[in-house]
């Protein structure tokens, strides 16, 4: 029984640690790369949990898909990250106290919630055992069917988003040719050619 | 020594009050307020699957998952709107947004 909670503190830990790190330090890429430890040790967290597939897409969303986003864009930009850490230690006092505030509020919660007596009556859909179904099956069986309307609304939430960030960042540079195609469909032959008669020894003037 | 479900909420908590921090240390990059940001989304998702396997109802990750798509989402338009940002006023400090009016 020791080792689920060794494996435990392991991923709490770092994870705890990375994301410290996170807002800690100096330059951004390294704050991508401990928020992507930070997400692979929370999956870590979500397997023991049992929560298999939701820790697989975090891997694959977060580390994959928002971690490469984050890196992408700071690389990109050419920003000068050491003029906007100034005023970073101004800041200290007023983000640790309300840092200790939420700490003592939260753990306030943690310490003292109790479930309700009855609470097993309100379950809308109880987790099979895992015999019947693995992790993976039990949520798609339930996605797919009660709450299919929300996984719908989330993949319109998505296309949103895309549409919405390619809209944002599309421009049209005024220097830069191309192709026209309606001009090109337009073109005849009257348009294209023109048939010049050159006297001989003349030439074109 | 088992590990019940007050130690994934505390987890969680501490999580949640970094990504907090997060964002009132790093006041002037928009970059690492993001990155708090899903710090703080974690946390939340941390959260509902502590709840959820340990009450055995499943609904807590469906919700997770719902949450998960809102913070890609979010992730995406954040940096598209910071790099049309970046693209008109060359930087990215959060005191120069104030400025941009209408």
């Amino acid at each position: 029984m020791v080792l689920p909670a060794l494996f435990f503190y392991l991923f709490a830990g770092v994870c705890i640690a990375c994301a410290f790190m996170v807002i800690a330090a100096r330059n951004p890429v390294h704050s991508v790369l401990y928020l992507i430890l930070a997400f692979v040790n929370a999956a870590g967290l979500l397997v023991m949990l049992g929560a298999e597939f939701l820790a697989m897409i975090l891997i694959v969303v977060y580390v994959g898909a928002v971690a490469v986003l984050f890196l992408f864009v700071i690389m990109m930009l050419d920003v000068d990250f050491t003029e906007l850490k100034q005023g970073f230690l101004q800041y200290l006092p007023l983000g640790a106290l309300l840092f200790l505030v939420f700490l003592l509020e939260l753990g306030g919660v943690v310490f003292t919630w109790a479930f309700v007596p009855d609470i097993s009556k309100a379950f809308a859909s109880p987790i099979p055992p895992l015999a019947d179904a693995s992790n993976t099956e039990a949520l798609g069986a339930v996605l797919y069917t009660r709450y299919v309307y929300f996984f719908q609304a989330s993949g319109l939430i998505l296309l949103v988003a895309m549409v919405g960030a390619i809209v944002l960042t599309l421009r049209h540079k005024p220097n830069i040719k191309r192709q026209n195609a309606m001009q090109q469909i337009a073109r005849t032959k009257a348009t294209a050619i023109e048939i010049v008669k050159v006297e001989s020894g003349r030439g074109l003037s | 020594m088992t590990i019940g479900l007050g130690h994934y909420l505390t987890v969680a908590a501490i999580l949640f009050t970094l990504g907090v921090f997060g964002i009132f240390l790093n006041r002037k990059n928009v970059i690492i307020i993001m990155m708090s940001i899903e710090l703080i989304l974690l946390a939340v998702n941390l959260n509902l699957v502590a709840f959820s396997a340990f009450l055995g109802d499943l609904v807590g990750q469906v919700f997770a998952l719902v949450v998960l798509t809102v913070a890609a989402a979010e992730a995406a338009i954040g940096l598209a709107i910071l790099v049309v940002y970046f693209r008109n006023r060359g930087s990215i400090a959060v005191e120069d947004i104030h400025l941009m009016k209408g």
